[in-house]
Protein backbone atom coordinates (compact mmCIF):
# COMPACT_ATOMS: atom_id res chain seq x y z
CA UNK A 1 0.00 0.00 0.00
CA UNK A 2 0.66 3.55 -0.33
CA UNK A 3 0.45 5.11 3.41
CA UNK A 4 4.62 5.93 3.21
CA UNK A 5 4.20 8.26 0.02
CA UNK A 6 0.71 9.90 1.64
CA UNK A 7 -0.03 13.11 3.17
CA UNK A 8 -0.24 12.46 6.93
CA UNK A 9 -3.62 13.36 6.95
CA UNK A 10 -4.97 10.48 9.09
CA UNK A 11 -2.95 9.25 11.86
CA UNK A 12 -0.18 7.05 10.86
CA UNK A 13 -1.66 3.83 11.15
CA UNK A 14 1.93 1.94 11.39
CA UNK A 15 5.11 3.60 10.79
CA UNK A 16 7.28 1.88 8.06
CA UNK A 17 10.66 1.72 8.46
CA UNK A 18 12.00 4.55 5.93
CA UNK A 19 14.18 2.68 3.44
CA UNK A 20 17.58 1.92 4.25
CA UNK A 21 20.71 0.42 2.96
CA UNK A 22 19.96 -2.82 4.82
CA UNK A 23 17.21 -3.39 3.56
CA UNK A 24 16.83 -6.53 0.65
CA UNK A 25 15.00 -6.66 -2.76
CA UNK A 26 13.58 -10.29 -2.56
CA UNK A 27 12.00 -10.99 -5.68
CA UNK A 28 8.98 -12.76 -6.64
CA UNK A 29 9.08 -16.61 -7.15
CA UNK A 30 7.82 -18.35 -10.05
CA UNK A 31 7.99 -22.23 -9.18
CA UNK A 32 4.99 -23.33 -12.12
CA UNK A 33 7.46 -21.88 -14.86
CA UNK A 34 9.76 -23.85 -13.33
CA UNK A 35 7.67 -26.67 -13.91
CA UNK A 36 7.02 -25.36 -17.46
CA UNK A 37 10.74 -25.14 -18.40
CA UNK A 38 11.53 -29.05 -17.18
CA UNK A 39 8.30 -30.09 -19.35
CA UNK A 40 9.74 -28.60 -22.12
CA UNK A 41 13.11 -29.10 -22.20
CA UNK A 42 12.50 -33.61 -21.66
CA UNK A 43 10.32 -32.99 -24.38
CA UNK A 44 12.57 -31.45 -26.38
CA UNK A 45 15.42 -33.38 -25.95
CA UNK A 46 13.01 -36.47 -26.77
CA UNK A 47 12.42 -35.24 -30.29
CA UNK A 48 15.64 -34.65 -30.58
CA UNK A 49 16.72 -38.40 -29.71
CA UNK A 50 14.24 -39.08 -31.87
CA UNK A 51 15.37 -37.28 -34.79
CA UNK A 52 18.72 -38.71 -34.76
CA UNK A 53 18.49 -41.87 -33.15
CA UNK A 54 15.44 -43.13 -35.27
CA UNK A 55 16.24 -44.96 -38.32
CA UNK A 56 13.48 -44.01 -40.61
CA UNK A 57 14.97 -40.68 -41.22
CA UNK A 58 17.45 -42.20 -42.96
CA UNK A 59 20.22 -39.30 -42.79
CA UNK A 60 22.34 -41.44 -45.16
CA UNK A 61 19.59 -41.03 -47.87
CA UNK A 62 18.99 -37.25 -46.91
CA UNK A 63 22.91 -36.49 -47.47
CA UNK A 64 23.44 -38.03 -50.50
CA UNK A 65 20.35 -36.62 -51.84
CA UNK A 66 20.95 -33.28 -50.63
CA UNK A 67 23.00 -31.48 -53.27
CA UNK A 68 22.23 -33.78 -55.99
CA UNK A 69 22.25 -31.57 -59.32
CA UNK A 70 18.27 -32.32 -59.94
CA UNK A 71 17.60 -30.83 -56.06
CA UNK A 72 19.96 -27.90 -57.22
CA UNK A 73 17.99 -27.54 -60.24
CA UNK A 74 14.82 -27.81 -58.77
CA UNK A 75 15.93 -25.26 -56.01
CA UNK A 76 16.94 -22.79 -58.67
CA UNK A 77 13.63 -23.03 -60.43
CA UNK A 78 11.93 -22.32 -57.09
CA UNK A 79 13.91 -19.08 -56.49
CA UNK A 80 12.97 -18.05 -60.13
CA UNK A 81 9.53 -18.89 -59.28
CA UNK A 82 9.18 -16.29 -56.27
CA UNK A 83 11.67 -13.61 -57.81
CA UNK A 84 9.56 -13.39 -60.73
CA UNK A 85 6.33 -14.05 -59.26
CA UNK A 86 7.28 -11.47 -55.84
CA UNK A 87 8.75 -8.60 -58.96
CA UNK A 88 6.07 -8.98 -60.78
CA UNK A 89 3.25 -9.17 -58.14
CA UNK A 90 4.82 -6.31 -56.59
CA UNK A 91 4.65 -4.32 -59.95
CA UNK A 92 1.34 -4.70 -60.94
CA UNK A 93 0.44 -4.02 -56.99
CA UNK A 94 1.24 -1.17 -56.32
CA UNK A 95 -0.06 0.18 -59.53
CA UNK A 96 -2.89 -1.05 -58.17
CA UNK A 97 -2.93 0.55 -55.04
CA UNK A 98 -2.27 4.04 -56.48
CA UNK A 99 -5.37 3.03 -58.35
CA UNK A 100 -7.36 2.42 -55.17
CA UNK A 101 -6.17 5.84 -53.56
CA UNK A 102 -6.69 7.65 -56.63
CA UNK A 103 -9.61 10.24 -57.04
CA UNK A 104 -11.38 8.81 -60.36
CA UNK A 105 -14.06 6.36 -58.67
CA UNK A 106 -13.76 3.70 -62.06
CA UNK A 107 -10.16 3.37 -61.38
CA UNK A 108 -11.05 2.95 -57.73
CA UNK A 109 -13.51 0.20 -58.87
CA UNK A 110 -11.58 -1.15 -61.38
CA UNK A 111 -8.78 -1.78 -58.98
CA UNK A 112 -11.30 -2.93 -55.99
CA UNK A 113 -12.69 -5.41 -58.05
CA UNK A 114 -8.96 -6.70 -59.22
CA UNK A 115 -8.41 -7.50 -55.46
CA UNK A 116 -11.95 -9.13 -54.67
CA UNK A 117 -11.52 -11.24 -57.49
CA UNK A 118 -8.09 -12.86 -56.98
CA UNK A 119 -8.33 -13.27 -53.18
CA UNK A 120 -11.22 -15.13 -53.68
CA UNK A 121 -10.23 -17.47 -56.61
CA UNK A 122 -8.15 -20.31 -54.99
CA UNK A 123 -4.23 -20.38 -55.73
CA UNK A 124 -4.27 -23.68 -57.57
CA UNK A 125 -7.60 -22.95 -59.31
CA UNK A 126 -5.82 -19.78 -60.89
CA UNK A 127 -2.67 -21.94 -62.02
CA UNK A 128 -5.19 -24.54 -63.28
CA UNK A 129 -6.84 -21.66 -65.68
CA UNK A 130 -3.18 -20.26 -66.94
CA UNK A 131 -2.28 -23.36 -67.48
CA UNK A 132 -4.99 -24.12 -69.79
CA UNK A 133 -5.45 -20.72 -71.30
CA UNK A 134 -4.48 -22.09 -74.54
CA UNK A 135 -8.55 -23.61 -74.15
CA UNK A 136 -9.83 -20.27 -73.75
CA UNK A 137 -7.86 -18.10 -76.17
CA UNK A 138 -5.99 -19.27 -78.86
CA UNK A 139 -4.19 -16.28 -79.76
CA UNK A 140 -3.18 -13.18 -77.94
CA UNK A 141 -2.74 -9.61 -79.56
CA UNK A 142 -1.43 -6.63 -78.71
CA UNK A 143 -2.78 -3.11 -80.67
CA UNK A 144 -5.48 -0.99 -80.97
CA UNK A 145 -8.66 -2.60 -78.58
CA UNK A 146 -10.98 -4.47 -81.33
CA UNK A 147 -8.66 -3.18 -84.02
CA UNK A 148 -5.48 -3.91 -86.08
CA UNK A 149 -2.93 -5.41 -83.87
CA UNK A 150 0.59 -5.17 -83.76
CA UNK A 151 1.57 -7.79 -82.51
CA UNK A 152 0.11 -11.45 -81.84
CA UNK A 153 1.25 -14.52 -80.33
CA UNK A 154 -0.04 -18.49 -80.36
CA UNK A 155 -0.89 -19.30 -77.00
CA UNK A 156 0.83 -22.18 -76.47
CA UNK A 157 3.96 -20.79 -77.45
CA UNK A 158 3.34 -18.28 -75.15
CA UNK A 159 2.04 -19.28 -71.94
CA UNK A 160 4.56 -22.10 -71.66
CA UNK A 161 4.73 -24.21 -68.26
CA UNK A 162 6.94 -21.44 -66.68
CA UNK A 163 5.24 -18.54 -67.80
CA UNK A 164 1.80 -19.41 -66.62
CA UNK A 165 2.85 -20.45 -63.20
CA UNK A 166 4.84 -17.13 -62.62
CA UNK A 167 1.64 -15.12 -64.01
CA UNK A 168 -0.32 -17.31 -61.57
CA UNK A 169 1.55 -16.82 -58.49
CA UNK A 170 2.38 -12.85 -59.60
CA UNK A 171 -1.76 -12.19 -60.38
CA UNK A 172 -2.27 -13.79 -57.18
CA UNK A 173 0.35 -12.08 -55.02
CA UNK A 174 -0.31 -8.36 -56.80
CA UNK A 175 -3.39 -8.63 -55.05
CA UNK A 176 -2.16 -9.22 -51.51
CA UNK A 177 0.43 -6.35 -52.07
CA UNK A 178 -1.91 -3.96 -53.61
CA UNK A 179 -3.54 -3.99 -50.00
CA UNK A 180 0.58 -3.76 -47.93
CA UNK A 181 0.93 -0.74 -50.28
CA UNK A 182 -1.68 0.96 -49.74
CA UNK A 183 -1.71 0.52 -46.09
CA UNK A 184 1.40 1.62 -46.27
CA UNK A 185 1.01 4.88 -48.21
CA UNK A 186 -2.02 5.52 -45.82
CA UNK A 187 0.52 5.19 -42.52
CA UNK A 188 2.57 8.23 -44.02
CA UNK A 189 1.16 10.99 -41.87
CA UNK A 190 -1.08 13.02 -44.00
CA UNK A 191 0.85 16.35 -43.21
CA UNK A 192 4.37 15.12 -45.47
CA UNK A 193 2.36 15.29 -48.85
CA UNK A 194 1.12 19.11 -48.14
CA UNK A 195 4.43 20.30 -47.47
CA UNK A 196 5.73 18.19 -50.14
CA UNK A 197 2.95 20.19 -52.01
CA UNK A 198 3.72 23.19 -50.31
CA UNK A 199 7.30 23.21 -51.61
CA UNK A 200 6.30 22.56 -55.08
CA UNK A 201 7.46 19.44 -55.14
CA UNK A 202 7.10 17.49 -58.25
CA UNK A 203 4.02 14.73 -58.00
CA UNK A 204 6.00 11.61 -58.76
CA UNK A 205 8.81 12.88 -57.01
CA UNK A 206 6.72 13.18 -54.22
CA UNK A 207 5.38 9.70 -54.17
CA UNK A 208 8.85 8.44 -54.70
CA UNK A 209 11.47 10.61 -52.85
CA UNK A 210 8.56 11.70 -49.43
CA UNK A 211 5.64 9.07 -48.96
CA UNK A 212 7.15 5.49 -50.74
CA UNK A 213 10.58 5.86 -48.38
CA UNK A 214 8.06 6.71 -45.40
CA UNK A 215 5.27 3.65 -46.56
CA UNK A 216 8.14 1.19 -46.79
CA UNK A 217 8.60 1.08 -43.18
CA UNK A 218 5.04 -0.32 -42.56
CA UNK A 219 5.27 -2.24 -45.78
CA UNK A 220 8.34 -4.19 -45.22
CA UNK A 221 7.47 -6.57 -42.46
CA UNK A 222 4.06 -7.48 -44.46
CA UNK A 223 5.60 -7.72 -47.67
CA UNK A 224 8.50 -10.50 -45.96
CA UNK A 225 5.85 -12.29 -44.91
CA UNK A 226 4.39 -12.44 -48.43
CA UNK A 227 7.65 -13.45 -50.01
CA UNK A 228 8.10 -16.09 -47.40
CA UNK A 229 4.29 -17.24 -48.10
CA UNK A 230 5.34 -17.08 -51.52
CA UNK A 231 8.65 -18.87 -51.78
CA UNK A 232 6.68 -21.97 -49.77
CA UNK A 233 3.68 -21.33 -51.66
CA UNK A 234 5.22 -22.19 -55.01
CA UNK A 235 5.08 -25.79 -53.75
CA UNK A 236 1.41 -25.65 -55.20
CA UNK A 237 3.08 -24.95 -58.94
CA UNK A 238 3.72 -29.16 -58.58
CA UNK A 239 0.11 -29.59 -60.14
CA UNK A 240 1.75 -28.06 -63.39
CA UNK A 241 4.30 -30.54 -63.20
CA UNK A 242 6.78 -28.14 -63.53
CA UNK A 243 10.50 -29.12 -61.91
CA UNK A 244 10.13 -26.82 -58.49
CA UNK A 245 11.61 -28.56 -55.50
CA UNK A 246 8.81 -29.98 -54.09
CA UNK A 247 7.83 -31.94 -57.58
CA UNK A 248 11.33 -32.80 -57.85
CA UNK A 249 11.55 -34.29 -54.51
CA UNK A 250 8.18 -36.34 -55.15
CA UNK A 251 9.32 -37.83 -58.47
CA UNK A 252 12.81 -39.04 -56.77
CA UNK A 253 10.77 -40.80 -54.07
CA UNK A 254 8.47 -41.93 -56.33
CA UNK A 255 11.42 -44.07 -57.88
CA UNK A 256 13.40 -44.72 -55.03
CA UNK A 257 10.71 -45.36 -52.18
CA UNK A 258 12.50 -43.27 -49.51
CA UNK A 259 9.77 -40.82 -49.18
CA UNK A 260 10.68 -39.27 -45.47
CA UNK A 261 14.50 -38.65 -46.18
CA UNK A 262 13.33 -36.98 -49.40
CA UNK A 263 10.54 -34.39 -47.82
CA UNK A 264 13.73 -33.72 -45.39
CA UNK A 265 15.24 -32.60 -47.99
CA UNK A 266 12.97 -30.60 -49.26
CA UNK A 267 11.80 -29.28 -45.93
CA UNK A 268 15.88 -28.35 -45.25
CA UNK A 269 15.94 -25.71 -48.49
CA UNK A 270 12.66 -24.34 -47.05
CA UNK A 271 13.68 -23.47 -43.67
CA UNK A 272 17.31 -22.80 -45.50
CA UNK A 273 16.19 -19.80 -47.94
CA UNK A 274 13.44 -18.92 -45.51
CA UNK A 275 16.30 -18.14 -43.19
CA UNK A 276 18.29 -16.49 -45.88
CA UNK A 277 15.10 -13.87 -46.45
CA UNK A 278 14.69 -12.92 -42.90
CA UNK A 279 18.25 -11.52 -42.29
CA UNK A 280 17.81 -9.84 -45.55
CA UNK A 281 14.86 -8.25 -44.45
CA UNK A 282 16.53 -7.34 -41.23
CA UNK A 283 19.20 -5.27 -43.21
CA UNK A 284 16.52 -3.97 -45.53
CA UNK A 285 14.60 -2.77 -42.90
CA UNK A 286 17.11 -1.38 -40.89
CA UNK A 287 17.78 1.01 -44.03
CA UNK A 288 14.34 2.18 -44.20
CA UNK A 289 14.50 2.82 -40.58
CA UNK A 290 17.07 5.57 -41.21
CA UNK A 291 16.40 8.87 -39.01
CA UNK A 292 13.63 7.26 -37.05
CA UNK A 293 14.21 7.34 -32.93
CA UNK A 294 12.42 4.17 -32.87
CA UNK B 1 21.19 37.33 -37.20
CA UNK B 2 24.28 38.81 -38.69
CA UNK B 3 23.70 37.85 -42.51
CA UNK B 4 20.53 39.56 -42.64
CA UNK B 5 21.39 43.36 -43.03
CA UNK B 6 24.28 42.18 -45.70
CA UNK B 7 23.22 44.69 -48.66
CA UNK B 8 23.02 42.43 -52.18
CA UNK B 9 20.71 39.68 -50.52
CA UNK B 10 18.36 42.08 -48.45
CA UNK B 11 17.47 43.98 -51.92
CA UNK B 12 17.02 40.95 -53.74
CA UNK B 13 14.73 39.72 -51.59
CA UNK B 14 12.81 43.29 -51.36
CA UNK B 15 13.21 43.25 -55.61
CA UNK B 16 11.34 39.95 -55.52
CA UNK B 17 8.86 40.20 -52.43
CA UNK B 18 5.19 40.00 -53.58
CA UNK B 19 1.73 41.66 -52.48
CA UNK B 20 -1.43 39.85 -51.91
CA UNK B 21 -4.78 40.31 -52.58
CA UNK B 22 -7.48 38.02 -51.39
CA UNK B 23 -11.48 38.72 -53.07
CA UNK B 24 -14.58 37.88 -51.63
CA UNK B 25 -13.25 34.51 -50.69
CA UNK B 26 -15.78 31.81 -49.40
CA UNK B 27 -14.69 28.34 -48.58
CA UNK B 28 -17.43 25.82 -46.90
CA UNK B 29 -16.09 21.97 -45.71
CA UNK B 30 -19.39 19.95 -46.35
CA UNK B 31 -22.06 22.39 -43.87
CA UNK B 32 -20.01 24.67 -42.38
CA UNK B 33 -19.05 27.96 -44.07
CA UNK B 34 -15.82 28.14 -42.76
CA UNK B 35 -14.68 31.46 -44.97
CA UNK B 36 -17.29 34.20 -45.38
CA UNK B 37 -16.34 36.30 -47.76
CA UNK B 38 -12.81 37.52 -46.81
CA UNK B 39 -11.45 40.86 -48.32
CA UNK B 40 -7.74 41.14 -47.59
CA UNK B 41 -4.34 43.05 -48.91
CA UNK B 42 -1.71 42.89 -48.05
CA UNK B 43 1.06 45.11 -49.63
CA UNK B 44 4.47 44.20 -50.64
CA UNK B 45 7.24 43.56 -47.72
CA UNK B 46 4.61 44.24 -44.97
CA UNK B 47 3.79 41.88 -42.09
CA UNK B 48 0.49 41.08 -41.70
CA UNK B 49 -0.41 39.10 -38.03
CA UNK B 50 -3.85 37.18 -37.84
CA UNK B 51 -5.44 36.89 -34.75
CA UNK B 52 -9.18 34.84 -33.99
CA UNK B 53 -9.81 32.29 -32.03
CA UNK B 54 -9.57 28.81 -33.04
CA UNK B 55 -11.77 27.64 -35.28
CA UNK B 56 -12.47 30.94 -36.88
CA UNK B 57 -10.69 30.24 -40.51
CA UNK B 58 -7.41 31.12 -40.02
CA UNK B 59 -5.71 27.90 -41.08
CA UNK B 60 -8.23 27.61 -43.81
CA UNK B 61 -7.42 31.21 -45.19
CA UNK B 62 -3.61 30.87 -45.33
CA UNK B 63 -3.67 27.57 -47.13
CA UNK B 64 -6.07 29.22 -50.06
CA UNK B 65 -3.49 31.44 -50.57
CA UNK B 66 -1.17 28.50 -51.51
CA UNK B 67 -3.58 26.67 -52.96
CA UNK B 68 -3.43 23.78 -50.61
CA UNK B 69 -7.13 24.31 -49.76
CA UNK B 70 -9.34 24.93 -52.94
CA UNK B 71 -11.51 28.12 -52.59
CA UNK B 72 -15.30 28.09 -53.80
CA UNK B 73 -16.04 31.83 -54.94
CA UNK B 74 -13.82 34.70 -55.14
CA UNK B 75 -9.83 35.21 -55.67
CA UNK B 76 -6.60 35.17 -54.63
CA UNK B 77 -3.08 36.52 -56.42
CA UNK B 78 0.07 36.72 -55.17
CA UNK B 79 2.03 39.85 -56.79
CA UNK B 80 -1.00 40.64 -59.50
CA UNK B 81 -0.86 36.41 -60.56
CA UNK B 82 -4.15 34.45 -60.11
CA UNK B 83 -3.24 31.40 -57.97
CA UNK B 84 -5.06 27.82 -58.85
CA UNK B 85 -6.71 29.67 -61.91
CA UNK B 86 -5.95 31.44 -65.50
CA UNK B 87 -8.22 34.17 -66.16
CA UNK B 88 -9.33 34.33 -69.75
CA UNK B 89 -11.86 37.28 -70.75
CA UNK B 90 -15.17 36.57 -67.56
CA UNK B 91 -14.15 32.48 -67.36
CA UNK B 92 -11.70 31.34 -64.53
CA UNK B 93 -9.71 28.20 -65.86
CA UNK B 94 -8.47 25.61 -63.13
CA UNK B 95 -4.80 25.09 -63.24
CA UNK B 96 -3.26 21.98 -63.55
CA UNK B 97 -1.58 20.48 -61.32
CA UNK B 98 1.79 21.21 -62.48
CA UNK B 99 1.50 24.59 -62.88
CA UNK B 100 0.08 24.89 -59.59
CA UNK B 101 3.33 23.18 -58.17
CA UNK B 102 5.39 25.80 -59.85
CA UNK B 103 3.42 29.15 -58.34
CA UNK B 104 4.08 27.27 -54.69
CA UNK B 105 7.38 27.70 -55.55
CA UNK B 106 6.83 31.41 -55.20
CA UNK B 107 5.13 30.97 -51.46
CA UNK B 108 6.90 29.58 -48.51
CA UNK B 109 4.60 28.05 -46.03
CA UNK B 110 5.59 26.77 -42.41
CA UNK B 111 3.40 24.99 -40.68
CA UNK B 112 2.70 24.36 -36.88
CA UNK B 113 3.63 20.30 -37.00
CA UNK B 114 6.81 21.16 -39.02
CA UNK B 115 6.07 18.55 -41.31
CA UNK B 116 10.00 17.96 -41.98
CA UNK B 117 10.97 14.99 -43.43
CA UNK B 118 11.92 12.33 -41.13
CA UNK B 119 13.63 10.12 -43.28
CA UNK B 120 16.07 12.73 -44.55
CA UNK B 121 18.76 14.64 -42.86
CA UNK B 122 18.19 18.45 -42.11
CA UNK B 123 20.26 19.34 -45.54
CA UNK B 124 18.32 17.01 -47.54
CA UNK B 125 15.06 18.54 -46.42
CA UNK B 126 16.41 21.86 -47.68
CA UNK B 127 17.90 21.04 -51.03
CA UNK B 128 14.55 18.77 -51.71
CA UNK B 129 12.70 21.53 -53.47
CA UNK B 130 15.13 23.62 -54.98
CA UNK B 131 16.46 20.59 -57.18
CA UNK B 132 13.27 18.77 -58.03
CA UNK B 133 10.95 21.25 -58.20
CA UNK B 134 13.60 24.23 -59.37
CA UNK B 135 16.16 22.00 -61.22
CA UNK B 136 19.08 23.54 -59.47
CA UNK B 137 22.50 21.77 -59.41
CA UNK B 138 22.55 20.17 -56.31
CA UNK B 139 25.97 21.70 -55.49
CA UNK B 140 24.69 24.72 -55.64
CA UNK B 141 21.53 23.78 -53.67
CA UNK B 142 23.75 22.42 -50.56
CA UNK B 143 25.80 25.43 -50.26
CA UNK B 144 22.88 27.93 -50.40
CA UNK B 145 21.43 25.37 -48.40
CA UNK B 146 24.22 25.50 -45.43
CA UNK B 147 24.09 29.50 -46.00
CA UNK B 148 20.22 28.97 -44.55
CA UNK B 149 21.31 27.07 -41.87
CA UNK B 150 23.71 29.57 -40.88
CA UNK B 151 21.17 32.24 -40.69
CA UNK B 152 19.05 30.31 -38.93
CA UNK B 153 21.32 29.08 -36.26
CA UNK B 154 22.09 25.76 -37.31
CA UNK B 155 25.15 25.56 -39.21
CA UNK B 156 26.42 22.12 -37.21
CA UNK B 157 22.94 20.36 -37.52
CA UNK B 158 22.73 19.70 -41.68
CA UNK B 159 23.43 16.09 -41.31
CA UNK B 160 21.19 15.54 -38.41
CA UNK B 161 17.83 13.70 -38.54
CA UNK B 162 14.84 15.68 -37.68
CA UNK B 163 13.59 13.55 -34.48
CA UNK B 164 17.35 13.92 -33.39
CA UNK B 165 16.47 18.19 -33.02
CA UNK B 166 14.22 19.77 -30.49
CA UNK B 167 10.88 21.24 -31.21
CA UNK B 168 12.21 25.03 -32.12
CA UNK B 169 15.44 23.53 -33.90
CA UNK B 170 13.19 21.54 -36.01
CA UNK B 171 11.10 24.49 -36.75
CA UNK B 172 14.10 26.41 -37.68
CA UNK B 173 14.95 24.17 -40.14
CA UNK B 174 11.59 23.90 -41.57
CA UNK B 175 11.38 27.57 -42.21
CA UNK B 176 15.07 27.36 -43.94
CA UNK B 177 13.54 25.06 -45.79
CA UNK B 178 11.01 27.45 -47.24
CA UNK B 179 13.32 30.00 -47.63
CA UNK B 180 15.50 27.73 -49.77
CA UNK B 181 13.36 28.93 -52.46
CA UNK B 182 13.44 32.28 -52.20
CA UNK B 183 9.91 33.19 -51.79
CA UNK B 184 8.38 36.44 -52.52
CA UNK B 185 5.71 35.71 -49.56
CA UNK B 186 6.23 33.64 -46.48
CA UNK B 187 2.92 32.19 -44.84
CA UNK B 188 3.58 30.91 -41.24
CA UNK B 189 0.62 28.59 -39.27
CA UNK B 190 1.15 29.06 -35.67
CA UNK B 191 4.68 28.45 -36.09
CA UNK B 192 5.05 28.53 -31.87
CA UNK B 193 1.98 26.77 -31.00
CA UNK B 194 3.71 23.09 -31.31
CA UNK B 195 6.76 24.58 -29.41
CA UNK B 196 7.60 24.03 -25.54
CA UNK B 197 7.35 27.70 -24.02
CA UNK B 198 11.26 28.34 -23.59
CA UNK B 199 11.84 26.99 -27.45
CA UNK B 200 9.15 29.78 -28.70
CA UNK B 201 11.78 32.35 -28.56
CA UNK B 202 14.56 31.28 -31.08
CA UNK B 203 11.96 30.83 -33.61
CA UNK B 204 10.56 34.11 -32.96
CA UNK B 205 13.34 35.33 -33.26
CA UNK B 206 14.51 34.10 -36.66
CA UNK B 207 10.57 35.19 -38.02
CA UNK B 208 11.52 38.49 -36.81
CA UNK B 209 15.02 38.50 -38.33
CA UNK B 210 13.20 37.43 -41.68
CA UNK B 211 10.43 40.46 -41.47
CA UNK B 212 13.37 43.39 -41.06
CA UNK B 213 14.88 41.90 -44.33
CA UNK B 214 11.62 42.87 -46.10
CA UNK B 215 9.78 39.58 -47.23
CA UNK B 216 6.20 39.86 -47.58
CA UNK B 217 4.22 37.64 -44.79
CA UNK B 218 1.27 36.76 -43.27
CA UNK B 219 1.70 35.08 -39.78
CA UNK B 220 -1.03 33.35 -37.76
CA UNK B 221 0.18 33.37 -34.42
CA UNK B 222 -1.53 33.91 -30.84
CA UNK B 223 1.73 35.79 -30.02
CA UNK B 224 0.59 39.34 -29.43
CA UNK B 225 3.99 40.74 -28.29
CA UNK B 226 5.45 38.66 -31.33
CA UNK B 227 2.35 41.02 -33.25
CA UNK B 228 3.00 44.30 -31.46
CA UNK B 229 6.59 43.96 -32.32
CA UNK B 230 6.81 42.85 -35.97
CA UNK B 231 3.33 43.62 -37.21
CA UNK B 232 2.39 46.34 -40.35
CA UNK B 233 -1.29 45.21 -39.74
CA UNK B 234 -3.14 43.35 -37.31
CA UNK B 235 -6.22 41.36 -38.50
CA UNK B 236 -8.71 39.39 -36.43
CA UNK B 237 -10.86 37.09 -37.35
CA UNK B 238 -14.32 36.00 -36.25
CA UNK B 239 -16.45 33.17 -37.43
CA UNK B 240 -14.95 33.22 -41.03
CA UNK B 241 -15.09 36.85 -41.33
CA UNK B 242 -12.11 39.25 -40.72
CA UNK B 243 -13.81 41.46 -38.00
CA UNK B 244 -11.26 44.22 -37.73
CA UNK B 245 -8.01 45.29 -39.32
CA UNK B 246 -5.59 47.73 -38.86
CA UNK B 247 -2.18 48.95 -37.03
CA UNK B 248 -1.21 46.80 -33.86
CA UNK B 249 -1.00 50.16 -31.98
CA UNK B 250 -5.07 50.81 -32.87
CA UNK B 251 -6.13 47.18 -33.05
CA UNK B 252 -4.56 45.45 -30.07
CA UNK B 253 -4.89 48.69 -27.44
CA UNK B 254 -7.48 50.19 -28.79
CA UNK B 255 -9.89 47.48 -30.29
CA UNK B 256 -13.18 48.90 -32.14
CA UNK B 257 -15.07 45.86 -31.25
CA UNK B 258 -16.62 43.56 -28.91
CA UNK B 259 -15.24 40.58 -29.80
CA UNK B 260 -11.91 42.01 -30.55
CA UNK B 261 -11.94 43.02 -26.86
CA UNK B 262 -13.05 39.62 -25.67
CA UNK B 263 -10.46 37.80 -27.90
CA UNK B 264 -7.91 40.14 -26.69
CA UNK B 265 -8.43 40.02 -22.75
CA UNK B 266 -8.56 35.71 -23.14
CA UNK B 267 -5.15 35.66 -24.54
CA UNK B 268 -3.22 38.69 -23.07
N1 LIG C 1 -10.35 19.59 -44.29
C1 LIG C 1 -11.38 19.95 -43.49
N2 LIG C 1 -12.55 19.27 -43.53
C2 LIG C 1 -13.59 19.63 -42.75
N3 LIG C 1 -13.57 20.66 -41.89
C3 LIG C 1 -12.45 21.39 -41.81
C4 LIG C 1 -11.30 21.07 -42.59
N4 LIG C 1 -10.32 21.96 -42.28
C5 LIG C 1 -10.85 22.79 -41.35
N5 LIG C 1 -12.12 22.45 -41.07
C6 LIG C 1 -13.01 23.15 -40.13
O1 LIG C 1 -13.05 24.51 -40.50
C7 LIG C 1 -13.07 25.32 -39.36
C8 LIG C 1 -11.95 26.34 -39.43
O2 LIG C 1 -10.74 25.64 -39.31
P1 LIG C 1 -9.33 26.36 -39.31
O3 LIG C 1 -9.19 27.17 -40.54
O4 LIG C 1 -8.31 25.31 -39.08
O5 LIG C 1 -9.45 27.30 -38.03
P2 LIG C 1 -8.30 28.00 -37.20
O6 LIG C 1 -7.00 27.80 -37.91
O7 LIG C 1 -8.70 29.43 -37.13
O8 LIG C 1 -8.32 27.37 -35.86
C9 LIG C 1 -12.98 24.41 -38.15
O9 LIG C 1 -14.28 24.26 -37.64
C10 LIG C 1 -12.48 23.14 -38.71
O10 LIG C 1 -12.98 22.04 -37.99
MG1 LIG D 1 -5.27 26.74 -37.31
Amino acid sequence: MSLTSDPPVTRAVEKEPVAGPELVVVPVRHPWRWVAVAVTAVLLVQFVHGLVTNPGWEWDVFAAFFTTETVLRAVWVTLQLTFHGTALGFAIGIVLAFMRLSASPFLRSVAFGYIWAFRSIPLIVQLLFWFNLAYLYKELSIGIPFGPSFLSFDTTGLVGEMSAAVLGLALHQAAYAAEIVRGGVLAVDEGQVQAAASLGIPRLRQVRRIVLPQAMRSILPNAANEIISLFKGTSIVSVMAIGELFYQVQVVYGRNGRVVPLLMVATAWYVLLTTALSVVQHYVERHYAKGSVR
Amino acid sequence: MSSVTVDPAAEAQAATTAKVEIRAVHKTFGPLHVLRGIDLDVRAGEVTVVLGPSGSGKSTLLRTINHLEKVDSGTVSVDGTLVGYRRSGNKLYELRERDILKQRTRIGFVFQNFHLFPHLTVLENIVEAPVSALKRPRKEAEAAARTLLERVGLADKAEAYPKQLSGGQQQRVAIARALALEPGLLLFDEPTSALDPELVGEVLDVIKDLAASGTTMIVVTHEIGFAREVADTVVFMDEGRIVEQGPPAEVLDSPRHERTRAFLSKVL
